[in-house]
């Protein structure tokens, strides 16, 4: 299609003003909540508009750690996260592959229960597995939280990897097999390093879900403050300061939250799309 | 005669054995999907059977054996006496009905511009998306300080356009915009999935609509929309079941009660209520199997539905 040239110039600015105008408008709330946390005490309260804090209060990040035990909620939430990755990448994948390539008998009933509990809301879950683990003596432990995550109970990261071996050509697993690998070499030396999309974005997924739970700490924890995870030490801070008091700490604690997904997802970001969309994983 | 008789004989024994060899190995597959199977049973099958049977009977704190069985009282109650009961799904359903149309909507337009082959567009797309990585509690702290009456930005920004400040947490009519603008700096997700759906349109569908003299208006219409369905249908389901079970944001920006005159006490709010504070865990088992079928209902609803606006270009074959 031919365009005259003015025609594409508007067109095009008013997609670059739309596009800015939307991307200052997201920003903004992260803009002020760094911001908040190196403002002083006495600012936070006070109605004015000041991006660059004066004084910068840089003690907000060494007072922190004084208000809740930070390094210890944050060792309990990488328990957390590390048992989750554990199961994203192993037992998940297995799971993945044998969905997309071995054609064992009940195979296709059993993926059809896998896609089911993906559509089972939480909360049907939520009363019995508390009262399970309430009578093994579970409650106040990490158990709850761990075991699930160990086992790679997820169903949303099988089918994400079911969709992308489905993706890998059949010959390059026909021509493994046929040169006696066996299934779990093929999917040890052949799928897994050709999959590394999917893996890094299930990867930052399950550090993103485990990072931020709240639901299940707050029942299986909230009563054994050694085993808190961040997101309860933040809201508990919250909760003591009131809720005026000392919101340039809150958002200090916030920042110490935020970082680390930054992190994780500056480094994966690349594959997140790729990862989930490979092979068109959403048409399933 | 005899020989080939003794042949075939031999072969369907070795096509048998064959058979049988290849049954065995496949049950390696099974393995495989052992630790996700017992999850399953553990995690799934059996809360969801017990739940069920919990719903039926009246089982507190401290109930020793066999919880008495009540029928359908807990279920009753709900629906005749429980207030909170149609005020957490009126609540719910308000947050929903806003919440989950307005994210998509701002998913795919910010999706459609993105696509428009833009210069900087990775860096559109993080900003766009860098909200949606933000933990949900810090999050909502952080709109709790925005949308603060006194100093919150929203309120100043009001008072510079001459607006009179509103009490964004403290009144029972704003706690429930405040939850859908909160929710709505999260739409970051959902527009990669579409940004990602938009990619995959071939590029020669569009220039056929511009051979046929089509415009940016046309292509949108016939191409984009069209294809974009199954990317629609899915966002929306997974918006929708999200969406009611809303619960860390409203235990975070007005607690347990869900704020003056419990305007944002929503459903999860009030099964965790019955469960966790009133230990009356028969009483929120029922509460939860009624959320489960309206959830159940809606979702075959939609998919039911979606054979009429959802359009599967290559057949039904990936449902497998």
């Amino acid at each position: 299609m031919i365009e005259n040239p003015a025609a594409r110039r508007i067109r095009q600015l008013f997609v670059y003003s739309a596009l800015t105008l939307g991307a200052v408008v997201m920003m903004v709330p992260l803009l002020w909540t760094v911001s908040t946390s190196l403002k002083t005490r006495d600012k936070v309260s006070i109605r004015q508009l000041e991006l660059i804090p004066d004084p910068i209060h840089w003690q907000n990040y060494v007072d922190i750690f004084t208000k809740q035990p930070v390094l210890q909620q944050a060792r309990n939430t990488m328990v957390i996260v590390a048992a989750s990755l554990f199961g994203a990448l192993v037992p998940c994948t297995l799971a993945g592959y044998a969905f997309a390539r071995i054609p064992f008998p009940g195979r296709r009933l059993l993926f059809g229960l896998l896609l089911a509990t993906m559509m089972l809301p939480y909360v049907v879950r939520l009363i019995p597995l508390f009262l399970f683990f309430d009578e093994i003596g579970w409650t106040r432990t990490f158990g709850p939280l761990v075991l699930p995550r160990l086992l790679g109970h997820n169903a949303f990261y099988i089918f994400l990897y079911r969709q992308f071996f489905r993706g890998i050509p059949n010959d390059i697993y026909d021509s493994a097999r046929i040169d006696g690998c066996s299934e779990l070499g093929v999917w040890w030396r052949i799928f897994m390093p050709m999959s590394i999309p999917v893996i890094a974005a299930v990867s930052i997924f399950a550090f993103e879900f485990a990072w931020n739970d709240f639901l299940n700490p707050l029942i299986y924890l909230g009563s054994n403050r050694d085993l808190w995870t961040l997101a309860l030490g933040l809201n508990a801070l919250r909760g003591f300061e009131g809720a005026d008091g000392s919101l340039n700490l809150v958002m200090t604690f916030s920042m110490l939250m935020i970082i680390p997904m930054l992190v994780v997802f500056y480094f994966g970001q690349k594959h997140l799309i790729s990862g989930v969309t490979a092979q068109g994983s959403l048409k399933g | 005669m005899n020989a080939t008789i003794a042949r075939q004989h031999d072969e369907s024994w070795r096509a048998r054995f064959q058979e049988w060899w290849f049954r065995c190995r496949s049950w390696i597959g099974f393995l495989f999907i052992l630790p996700w199977f017992a999850g399953f049973v553990i995690f799934d099958l059996m809360p969801f059977a017990y739940n069920l049977y919990l719903s039926f009977t009246d089982y507190q704190i401290g109930t020793q054996g066999a919880p008495p069985w009540i029928g359908l009282e807990n279920y009753l109650e709900i629906f005749t006496k429980d207030k909170l009961f149609s005020k957490s799904m009126y609540n719910t359903v308000y947050y929903l009905g806003f919440s989950v149309p307005l994210r998509l909507i701002f998913a795919f337009l910010i999706a459609l511009l993105l696509n428009m082959r833009v210069r900087g567009m990775e860096l559109y797309r993080t900003l766009f998306y860098v909200p949606s990585v933000v933990p949900l509690v810090a999050a909502t702290l952080i709109f709790a300080g925005l949308l603060n009456t006194r100093y919150g930005l929203f309120n100043h920004v009001f008072l510079l356009v001459g607006l009179p400040p509103v009490r964004w947490l403290s009144s029972p009519d704003w706690i429930k915009p405040s939850l859908i603008i909160l929710s709505l700096w999260g739409f970051g997700a959902q527009m990669i999935i579409f940004l990602a759906g938009l990619q995959s349109i071939p590029s020669d569908l569009y220039e056929a609509v511009a051979i046929d003299g089509g415009g940016g208006l046309r292509r949108l219409r016939h191409i984009t929309l069209p294809l974009m369905t199954p990317t629609i249908f899915f966002n929306l389901l997974i918006g929708v079941i999200g969406g009611f079970q809303i619960f860390a944001q409203v235990f975070v920006m007005v607690g347990v009660d869900g704020g003056p005159l419990g305007a944002g006490l929503v459903y999860m709010m009030h099964v965790y209520n019955k469960a966790f504070r009133d230990f009356e865990f028969g009483y929120a088992a029922a509460l939860s199997v009624i959320l489960f079928s309206i959830i159940f209902a809606l979702t075959v609803a939609l998919v039911y539905t979606s054979n009429r606006w959802v359009f599967y270009g290559d057949g039904a074959e990936d449902a497998a």
